[in-house]
């Protein structure tokens, strides 16, 4: 008996308000870009489930390119976390002094 | 149909964990398994090309990209280890959003249009749905004008991250070489002391 297309529905649903609340409530940007991805990953799952109840792979390939446009997205959020929350200006094993005895 | 019960509950379970988890790092395990159990609903979906996609994309270059970034930050920033929860200042938004996603859901149940018979014939061969032989016969002739905007979507990525890692390391360049000396200065002290 095949799932009805329906409860993808309901899944990517409920799999994109979590992530919604994620954005909502946590504050750390590595989270929250995380949860970010879960959304899309929930509209991939719309779009792939729709794409399997009209038979039509126009909707897995744009879920393709969705996946590109995360991928893009997680490099250039990451790239901002990481100037922007960055403690020491350079990384140079030389410079480690932590353990200095 | 019990396949897709257990699925989704991995999915919710695996959700829920990315978002309450204290640390990033806990956090990152708990979306791999969620992308590791979306590439198995995608394969319900015959959707085959998609689901070693999400593997190899996912799986393997985004959440490597976020365990690098957390390896590099959370050495030196104590706070970011954790952050701070804002649930109790914002419950009200919260709630309205939890309402706004059972409306939803429940619309979306009547709504939906009624399931499909399954894939016939052998899988991944050419002409039965989903197969990746359609998939990129479709992705390299009807599609083709989205498939160049994707590369185009990627340079733009490329010329942002370079351009953002570009005003680090110009920073970093004159402190670098200031560092370098004083580590010289003070061999050389440490030689004449000796």
């Amino acid at each position: 008996m095949p799932v009805p297309t329906g409860h993808y529905v309901a899944l990517a649903a409920v799999i994109f308000f979590i992530g919604v609340l994620g954005v909502i409530v946590r504050r750390n940007p590595l989270i929250m870009l995380m949860s970010i991805e879960l959304m899309l990953n929930a509209g991939n799952l719309l779009l792939v489930a729709f794409a399997r109840a009209w038979l039509q792979n126009a909707g897995q390939i744009f879920a393709f390119i969705v996946i590109t446009v995360a991928a893009a997205e997680a490099a250039i959020g990451l790239a901002i976390i990481v100037t922007t929350f960055r403690p020491a200006r350079f990384v140079d094993v030389d410079d480690v002094r932590s353990l200095h005895g | 149909m019990v396949a897709f019960w257990m699925l989704a509950t991995i999915l919710i379970v695996s959700a829920v964990w990315t978002v309450v988890a204290a640390k990033p790092v806990y956090s990152v395990v708990a979306l791999l398994l969620n992308f590791a159990a979306l590439a198995v609903v995608y394969l319900t979906l015959s959707a085959e090309f998609l689901a070693v996609i999400q593997i190899i994309v996912y799986s393997g270059a985004i959440l490597v990209l976020f365990v690098f970034v957390i390896a590099l930050l959370s050495s030196g920033v104590a706070p970011f280890a954790t952050g701070p929860n804002r649930l109790p200042k914002i419950w009200m938004p919260a709630a309205a959003v939890v309402l706004a996603a059972l409306g939803f859901l429940i619309s979306a149940i009547a709504h939906a249009p009624p399931a499909t018979a399954p894939a016939s014939g052998p899988v991944g061969s050419q002409g039965v749905f989903g197969s990746i032989a359609d998939f990129g016969k479709a992705l390299f002739t009807v599609q083709l004008l989205p498939f160049e905007v994707t590369a185009l979507v990627l340079m733009v990525a490329v010329i942002g991250v370079i351009t953002l890692g570009g005003e680090q390391m110009r920073e970093a360049g004159p402190r670098a070489q200031a560092a370098t000396d004083r580590r010289m200065r003070e061999a050389i002290l440490r030689e004449g002391k000796g």
